[in-house]
């Protein structure tokens, strides 16, 4: 074969196709994971950020001392016998009177579609602010309700006007009277700041459904993984890596460290329901059982990070203080751990939001439940973020699909910035020796 | 006395030996602590560590067992024919307990004792007067039952009382002890020093612990389960049919069969995807793509997996149905083999890319140099020299990465469905080990029947096969390793 050096003979050539082509699938390859990634977020982003909007509905309300407080006498204990019914009936004669007053026409809206125009939740609310301030009765006060699941969808896409005249919870007529609502001001869309305070709401009702409860739970469950694994954990690794001798005790602790961070996460909550709930008799539900389920499952998880700042720490540090007399509790403890200390706090925080995600174990030990009032203490029922998304995902309603991608974020963003504390940490206090 | 307030009183009696501790070692040499064998603070330590850490060991101890000890002792107050037909004790005992509890609500409500012991006499209103206290309880309250549970609380609350008596004199008798100890030759930081050792040790023996208890609680609960359901039918049937009045069929194979299928889509996604990506970072990337692209890949691991099952709901299990499923005339349900395989891929992905790119990265420049010196371009060296170098690592991040998506749960459960079916049809609903975990022990859960029992059978299924496989992998990875250092 003769040939020039400057042309490329076909061999050549097809050895350097298949260097381009294997160039090529290893670009793909990157590309394909990444878009995963953005496809992924986008989705739930999409989905998600309407829950932080909703629709309210902006009514004067007259609080009729007949229905309410028939007796006049102010009393909370007569005036609670008063039922969420009347209070409903009270709310939706006030819309009536509303529309009427503003020459709104109906446009072929049944008294049904007026009424279902707010949500029953409303009927609630507006009860508590009644028992809470007695002098309210017999005043007209202007009141901000929600509206329903479905005139709230149709604000955001949801709900169109095809799948309103198949949908018995709704109807075209009544979807045109909310534009005429909304033109006349009554009815508008803003901000939602009681999705995050609260608490989870009936299947039927997934406009009042927040996270207040779940955002308590994950803090408290949080709380107690904190106090329990940062001081087992850092104990644990400091004997491992300073005063561990070589025999089979140390082996045997090693071995099971390494095994324990794989183990599924599922496990974790059969050991939990086994040994806490079933056999101690802790409570289900209670965020002191999450707490120490989670922090069984962080424990590993923490302290192979913990040793490898120890590790990292240089042994002339070690030597000098053994050198002036320190003994070797003082050494590790006054010197090796506070040098040691940005390292593992960054493997805490990380340690911490991987807990904080986790949903599988806690399904097992009963926080699956419906809570609906907030947690007093550690042993009261609760619910956590993960979980309350699992939750509204198995709800029927439509609406719920919204406001689990809505905790999503919520969930996510404090990932963001537990990890971004963290990077901070390490860039700013990692030394290198 | 709330356990509260005792954890309070003896931190405070500690805080106090502090004091004390320190004082007098002081005192012992005058003032000139110069005299004194250890630095004053340590005398003070070592006190505060023998007044609080036995009692509060003990108190960890004593509430662990207290339940246990007290339903041992008051199973017998149940008349045998008060156990409902198709109940046990056991179901029987949590009634009592939640009856207990009741009575704890209906007492708190200021109904005083005085009402309490009414009740134990004339038991007809309790139902009554629990539900009025926001205690639901199911069917008839038996007389017999009904003492039990007033009984349950009484013992509760003598064992708290005792628990608080002990505890106190355990927490005194450490501080007069410690205090008695102290002159100026005892020498404390040595004391104080190997107490704390102890505690040191006992911290790391958590993690064995852990193990214990997770192999303690699945095997003795699988063992019950094997007492109820035939060992040989859960191991060889090919039928997973629970129902909760009897007679299931509770085969594994449905199951496993699942758990495999999905777990070998998740890596025919993952394995080409992470490896290539691995090797065009480790071989090909400049330094400053690899800076962002490699933590941008790791987000992916970080990102909880239950963001990952709601993202299989809500886009590509409808997506899948209706641009694959529905047109191949392949099913119609949103949730499938394949929508769990393909998510769970994307979630191994980083598993497996990371791990690779250490091990493509460990595998020394010397052979990549005789490649490239013989004339083979980078390509020809990767496949030819470096992949074959570090192909035990390799196979190891891969078996991790099979670990990680068989134990994975929330994806499988709100994306794979949850009907138990032998079917090689990948757009069909299945159901994996753990989704019938989560669902046969969600929800009121007592141990009494082998529909609930069987999820520890599952457990201890998933967990020996995780392991066997992570220690198969970490086995693998740890001799390739030696062979270049």
């Amino acid at each position: 074969m003769s040939g020039s050096l400057l042309t490329q003979d076909p061999r050549t050539k097809a050895r350097n196709a298949a260097e381009r082509r294997f160039r090529g699938y290893g670009l793909t390859a990157i590309v394909v994971a990444l878009l995963a990634l953005v496809w992924l977020l986008i989705s739930i982003f999409s989905a998600g950020l309407p829950a932080f909007r909703q629709t309210f509905l902006t009514f004067p309300v007259t609080l009729d001392e007949k229905v309410l407080d028939k007796s006049g006498t102010r009393d909370i204990a007569v005036m609670s016998k008063v039922t969420t019914v009347a209070f409903a009936k009270l709310l939706s004669q006030s819309i009536e009177a509303e529309i009427t007053a503003r020459g709104i026409d109906l446009g072929g809206a049944s008294a049904k579609d007026v009424t279902k125009l707010v949500s029953e939740e409303s009927a609630a609310t507006l009860r508590r602010m009644v028992l809470a301030d007695p002098a309210l009765v017999g005043t007209t006060i202007e009141f901000t309700a929600l509206a329903t699941g479905r005139i709230d969808g149709y604000y955001k896409g949801r709900v169109t006007m095809e799948s309103a005249a198949l949908d018995k919870n709704t109807s075209p007529e009544q979807l045109v009277l909310a534009d005429k609502l909304k033109e006349a001001g009554i009815l508008g869309t803003r901000l939602n700041s009681g999705f995050l305070t609260m608490p989870d709401a009936s299947d039927k009702r997934p406009e009042a459904a927040g996270l207040g409860i779940a955002v308590v739970g994950s803090f408290l469950m949080m709380v107690v993984v904190l106090v329990l694994s940062l001081p087992i954990g850092v104990a644990a690794s400091v004997y491992l890596e300073e005063f561990a001798p070589k025999n089979w005790l140390t082996d045997l602790i090693e071995v099971n460290i390494a095994n324990l961070a794989a183990v599924p996460s599922i496990v974790y909550g059969i050991l939990g329901l086994a040994i806490f709930i079933n056999f101690a008799g802790l409570p289900q539900s209670a965020p002191i059982v999450g707490g120490l389920v989670l922090t069984l499952m962080t424990l590993p998880r923490i302290i192979i990070p913990t040793r490898a700042a120890l590790k990292a720490v240089p042994p002339s540090i070690r030597d000098a203080a053994l050198g002036v007399g320190a003994s070797k509790l003082q050494t590790v403890l006054h010197h090796v751990l506070p040098l040691a200390m940005p390292g593992i706090l960054t493997g805490m925080i990380i340690g911490l939001a991987q807990a904080l995600g986790e949903t599988a174990p806690l399904l097992l030990i009963g926080m699956v439940a419906f809570v609906r009032d907030f947690p007093g203490g550690l042993f009261d029922p609760a619910a956590a973020l993960p979980v309350q998304v699992y939750n509204w995902t198995q709800r029927g309603d439509p609406g719920f699909v919204e406001r689990a991608s809505g905790a999503i974020i919520v969930l996510l963003l404090f990932l963001i910035v537990m990890n971004t504390v963290a990077i901070i940490l390490r860039r700013k206090f990692e030394r290198r020796w | 006395m709330s356990i509260g307030l005792l954890l309070l009183i003896i931190l405070g009696l500690g805080l106090a030996g502090w004091l004390v501790g320190r004082q007098r070692a002081v005192a012992s040499v005058a003032g000139d602590i110069r005299k004194l064998h250890s630095l004053p603070g340590y005398y003070g330590h070592t006190v505060f560590l023998m007044t609080t850490v036995p009692a509060f060991l003990l108190m960890i101890a004593w509430t662990l067992a207290q339940p246990v000890v007290i339903e041992s002792r008051i199973a017998d107050m149940i008349a045998t024919s008060d156990i409902p037909e198709g109940s046990s004790r056991g179901l029987v005992m949590a009634d009592v307990r939640r009856i207990a509890d009741g009575l704890d609500a209906v007492v708190a409500r200021g109904e005083g004792d005085a009402t309490l012991a009414a009740v134990g006499v004339e038991g007809a209103d309790i139902r009554a007067r629990l539900a009025e206290a926001g205690v639901a309880v199911g069917g008839e309250v038996k007389p017999s039952v009904l003492a039990a549970a007033l009984e349950y609380r009484a013992l509760s609350g003598t064992a708290l009382t005792a628990l608080a008596a002990v505890a106190l004199i355990l927490a005194l008798a450490g501080l007069g002890w410690s205090i008695s100890r102290i002159q100026g030759e005892y020498r404390a930081r040595n004391a104080t020093e190997a107490f704390v050792m102890w505690l040191l040790i006992g911290c790391s023996l958590i993690a064995v612990l852990t193990t214990v208890g997770i192999i303690a609680s699945l095997v003795f609960e699988t063992a019950h389960f094997f007492r109820l359901y035939p060992a040989a039918d859960f191991f060889f049937s090919a039928t997973w049919n629970p129902k909760f009045g009897g007679g299931s069929s509770l085969g594994i194979w449905p199951l496993v069969w699942g758990t495999l299928y999905v777990s070998a889509i998740s890596l025919v996604v993952a394995v080409p995807v992470g490896l290539m990506s691995a090797i065009y970072l480790a071989e090909y990337a400049s330094k400053r793509t690899r800076s962002w692209v490699k933590p941008a890949i790791e987000i992916l691991a970080g990102i909880p997996t239950i963001v990952y099952g709601l993202f299989a709901l809500i886009t590509v299990g409808p997506l899948l149905r209706d641009w694959f499923a529905q047109p191949l005339g392949l099913g119609s349900s949103s949730s499938s083999v394949m929508t769990a395989g393909l998510v769970m891929g994307i979630m191994v992905i980083p598993f497996v890319s990371s791990l690779s790119d250490d091990i493509i990265n460990a595998v020394p420049q010397s052979l990549r140099d005789g490649s490239l010196g013989l004339g083979a371009t980078s390509s020809e060296t990767v496949r030819q020299v470096v992949l074959p170098a570090a192909l035990p690592g390799i196979v190891g991040a891969v078996l991790l990465a099979a670990s990680r998506a068989i134990g994975e749960t929330m994806i499988v459960v709100m994306g794979a469905g949850a009907a138990a079916k032998l079917s090689l049809n990948p757009f069909e609903a299945m159901t994996t080990v753990t989704v019938k975990i989560v669902s046969q022990l969600t929800g009121d859960t007592e141990f009494a029947s082998p529909e609930t029992l069987v999820a520890f059978a599952l457990g201890l299924t998933l967990f020996t096969l995780t392991l066997g496989l992570n220690i198969l992998a970490l086995y693998i990875v740890r001799k390739y390793r030696e062979q270049y250092e």
